[in-house]
Formats: structure tokens, C-alpha cells, sequence
């Protein structure tokens, strides 16, 4: 395992070997109250980055969940399926989305760390 | 650019603003006024809370009329509110609207009939708008005046009658949708048991000045919280209640909004009131649409706009509010459908970004409780 990186869209990712795992942040889950609902995708299916590839629902609003990198589904977290609230209890652990192939180790070097991400987010809190 | 322009814009607070902001409420712009979304527990907790218990709610940028009157104002307020006003009691609430000449709804509010004329309780958004078009319809003879030195909290949940007891002796003897006068730092302030949220609960209409001391009384009688804007929501959601400019507006009647029986049969058999013709003819010959609860299977939330499909694929609607029902513990939804598919238990397919989430026309309330009768 390596240190988590961090998107603009207020995603973290953790990158083990070929693949990374994807959530959003304890600031974006946060920000969103309540989540009563989430969408992940389906094992196979492709992305590229910046793509919508979940569903995030709080109380107040729907919001997608972008993919960080380009490539492919490898599995998704059922356990927020079953419950959502999940997001906001654990979001940087248990509460992951998604697991997706890294097919461009170069748009890992877009990603922020974790001290420049809370900075970005203080100064850009959607 | 536009950030700096958005902060020049004037926006209103209510007496309770440095409260709010004191008690950890996020504060969110709503109709022109910083008004609390939700305080740290979050929209659920409220939502529970309130239903469970007690819940505060500053609802002061409402708008909250006096019309000094007598009789002689009933045929003027009956042109435009489709209410039989001296049917109503001294003392009683009523829900009703504002209509136009077609029969639309341009506000829903409450009457209120006291011995020294008329309250109107109006919709943040409206009343402005509202305001004159009552006095227009009055003209020059009465003096209708929008009490901006009068703030409105609501009391809610199975707890506040007991609270409110504390505090004000014989308040529990108030039957729903009555009011009275009370006592408060020796001012005179009238309360009515009623609220928007499904549950017993009051309306306290007091002077800004009073109104933080009189919260703080009930939190400390009582374990009430305050609630924000955002559980009010899912509340009245839940108990079936209109977001007026959503569920119902301008180009809406209350037959379409499946609010017929807040107009008294008097009225609708003889009508009187703006957009009569409209109204009545809808009354006899059905609307071409209706609005309905919707119950979605599973848990994908269909918002406000979602499209409404029959069984067989043809369009028939739109989901006016939607969202999740705590109490319900799943989605909830009310929109507008074909009346000829606005029957319980008619299936439904709702088209949530690309899922086609199957659906049943529902009852409304979605929840339900008993109001309280002496």
C-alpha cells in the first residue's frame, strides 16, 4: 500500500500494485450529510478519468462519484449498497466505491497528496 | 467575480440568525433569507428527533399579515381565498390559497380569525406578492400590514404539548388548528396548535425581541433541539404537505393539486372566487392531471423533475419533491400524473438518470399520526 492520493473532485484513491481503490473523502462525505443512497458500478465496466462512475446520495442532493484514472472495474464495494450510511461513518476505509485497473501510471502524478488536498479543500469546500 | 456579486446581494436574517450561527446550524440562502439548512446532528437525527420528540423551527421569513377587519372584509377575501369566512370560529386556523384568474394557486397559507380581524400566514417567497394582492382585492378601506417585528417558530413532535404547558398553563386544551392569545414577558403573543410536519405541534407568533428568550425557555423545559430547513422537508414530505413553488404554483389549481377539500363545500357548489369556472368544471369533469404520492422500490431517490412513464412506456407525469423519508426508512416522492393513471396502487416506471425504477401511486400521508381533538 501506498499514501492515499487525492482528486480535485474531492475523491481519495489507494493505489496497490496495478490497481487502486476509490472513494471520497471524509470532507466530501461530510459536506454532503446524510447519504441515504449509493450506485457503484459494475465489475468490467470502463472509465476514463474524470468520468462519472458512481452515485453518491445524501438527504439533500445527488452528486456522482468521478473515476480518478482511466481503466477498468475491478470490483465494487456492496457493502454501502446495503448501506449508504456507511459513506459517512467510514468514508476513507469501509466506506471505499470502487476498485479500478491503473492503465496510465502518469495521471497518478495529477493527484494531490494528503496535506496539499486539505489545503485545496479548506480553500474549495464543493 | 460573480462570488463578490453574490455577496453584495442583500439577504435577510431573522431575529434568531446570531442563534443559529451560535448553535452550529449551516446556513443556506432560502427565498431571499439566511436561513438554517441543518444544525451538527444532521437532517436525519432532526427528522427523528422531531418525530420522536420535540423539535424547534425558526420559520420567521414567512410572512405573517394582520388585516384590522370586520365582517364587512368576508365578501372582499372570499374573491380571492376560497374560504367561507364566517363559517370559520373565532379563534380557528384554515388552510386555503391565493388564487388567480385562472384558477391557479398563487400562494397556500393560513387563515387565522381573531376578534380584531384577520392572520394570514404567507410563503417567504410570496408574500410580498401576496400583500398586494390582498390589498388590492381590500382596496382603501382596510389596512392590511406585513408584521416584519413579529418572528414565528413552530413546536413539533409528540413532546411539545408538555412543553409547552410548562410554559404556557392550559395550552394543551387547544384543539388543532385553533389558537389563542398567551402570555409571554408579559406581552400578549398568539400561538395555534398546528405545524407542517405530520406531527401535534404549535406556532408561536412573537416580537423579535422575545423570540430567542422564549426558544431557549422550551429547550430547557423540554428536550427539544433546534431544527433546520432541511428535516422540515422530509417532514412535510413525508406527511404528504405541498413545498409550495414545487408541488403546486401559479399554473397548478387545487383540484390538480388534490387539495379540493381544503375548499368548503359552499364554495365549491356556488363558487364566487377567482378562477371559479376553472375550478368547479375540474371538480365535475375531473382534472386531465393530478398530483399523487409515489412510492419507489429500492432505494434510488427520484427528484424533483424526474419522468413519470406508465407501465406501457408512455409519459404521464413529473416528480414535483422527492427525496428520502426517514421515517419511512426509503424514497418518497409527489408528482403530477394523467388522472386516469393517479389511482393507488397504479405501477409506475420513474427514469433516474438511466435506471428505470419501477414505482406505485401511493397515499398520502406517507406517514401518519393523529392531531390532537379535545
Amino acid at each position: 500500500m501506498t499514501e492515499k492520493k487525492y482528486s480535485k473532485k474531492h475523491e481519495w484513491l489507494e493505489v496497490n500494485g496495478s490497481v487502486a481503490t476509490v472513494g471520497i473523502t471524509a470532507h466530501a462525505a461530510s459536506q454532503l450529510g446524510d447519504i441515504v443512497f449509493a450506485e457503484v458500478p459494475a465489475a468490467g465496466k470502463s472509465f476514463k478519468k474524470d468520468d462519472p462512475a458512481a452515485v453518491v446520495e445524501s438527504v439533500k442532493a445527488a452528486s456522482d462519484v468521478y473515476s480518478p484514472l482511466t481503466g477498468d472495474i475491478k470490483e465494487s464495494n456492496q457493502a454501502i449498497v446495503t448501506d449508504p450510511s456507511l459513506v459517512n461513518k467510514d468514508p476513507e476505509s469501509s466506506g471505499w466505491f470502487f476498485k479500478i485497473t491503473i492503465k496510465d501510471q502518469n495521471e497518478l502524478k495529477d493527484l494531490m497528496n494528503k496535506s496539499d488536498y486539505e489545503k485545496y479543500a479548506t480553500e474549495n469546500p464543493n | 467575480m460573480s462570488a463578490a456579486n453574490t455577496e453584495l446581494k442583500q439577504t435577510g436574517k431573522t431575529s434568531l440568525y446570531e442563534f443559529h450561527k451560535n448553535s452550529g446550524a449551516k446556513l443556506v440562502n432560502f427565498a431571499g433569507y439566511e436561513m438554517p439548512i441543518q444544525y451538527q446532528d444532521g437532517i436525519i437525527q432532526e427528522h427523528t428527533h422531531t418525530r420522536n420528540s420535540i423539535g424547534i423551527f425558526d420559520v420567521s421569513h414567512m410572512g405573517q399579515l394582520k388585516i384590522e377587519c370586520s365582517s364587512s372584509i368576508f365578501p372582499y377575501l372570499e374573491k380571492i381565498i376560497p374560504l367561507d369566512f364566517s363559517a370559520i370560529e373565532n379563534n380557528q386556523s384554515k388552510y386555503s390559497f391565493l388564487l388567480n384568474d385562472k384558477g391557479g394557486i398563487e400562494d397556500d397559507l393560513i387563515v387565522t380569525k381573531v376578534d380584531t380581524g384577520i392572520k394570514i400566514v404567507l410563503n417567504a417567497a410570496c408574500k410580498d406578492n401576496d400583500a398586494k394582492i390582498i390589498k388590492d382585492s381590500i382596496g382603501e378601506g382596510f389596512t392590511a400590514v406585513l408584521r416584519d417585528d413579529l418572528s414565528l417558530i413552530a413546536i413539533q413532535g409528540p413532546k411539545a404539548v408538555d412543553a409547552m404547558e410548562k410554559i404556557f398553563k392550559d395550552i394543551s386544551k387547544l384543539n388543532f388548528m385553533y389558537g389563542n392569545y398567551f402570555e409571554y414577558n408579559k406581552k400578549k403573543i398568539f400561538i395555534t396548535r398546528s405545524g407542517y410536519t405530520g406531527e401535534d405541534g404549535f406556532e408561536v407568533s412573537i416580537k423579535n425581541e422575545d423570540v430567542q428568550d422564549l426558544t431557549q425557555d422550551i429547550m430547557r423545559v423540554s428536550d427539544a433541539k433546534l431544527i433546520g430547513l432541511g428535516a422540515r422537508d422530509s417532514l412535510r414530505l413525508e406527511a404528504g404537505l405541498c413545498l409550495y413553488g414545487h408541488d403546486i404554483d401559479t399554473k397548478t389549481t387545487p383540484v390538480e393539486g388534490a387539495l379540493s377539500w381544503a375548499i368548503p363545500k359552499t364554495k365549491k357548489e356556488k363558487g364566487g372566487f377567482l378562477g371559479d369556472k376553472i375550478i368547479l368544471d375540474q371538480i365535475k369533469n375531473k382534472p386531465k392531471k393530478i398530483r399523487v404520492g409515489i412510492r419507489p422500490e429500492g432505494k434510488i431517490i427520484a427528484r424533483e423533475g424526474t419522468r413519470i412513464f406508465s407501465n406501457d412506456q408512455k409519459e404521464i407525469g413529473h416528480v414535483t419533491s422527492g427525496g428520502f423519508g426517514p421515517s419511512v426508512n426509503g424514497p418518497i416522492a409527489m408528482g403530477y400524473v394523467d388522472y386516469d393513471q393517479s389511482k393507488e396502487g397504479t405501477k409506475v416506471i420513474l427514469k433516474v438518470r438511466e435506471n428505470m425504477v419501477q414505482g406505485v401511486v401511493s397515499k398520502l400521508p406517507f406517514y401518519k399520526k393523529s392531531y390532537v381533538k379535545n
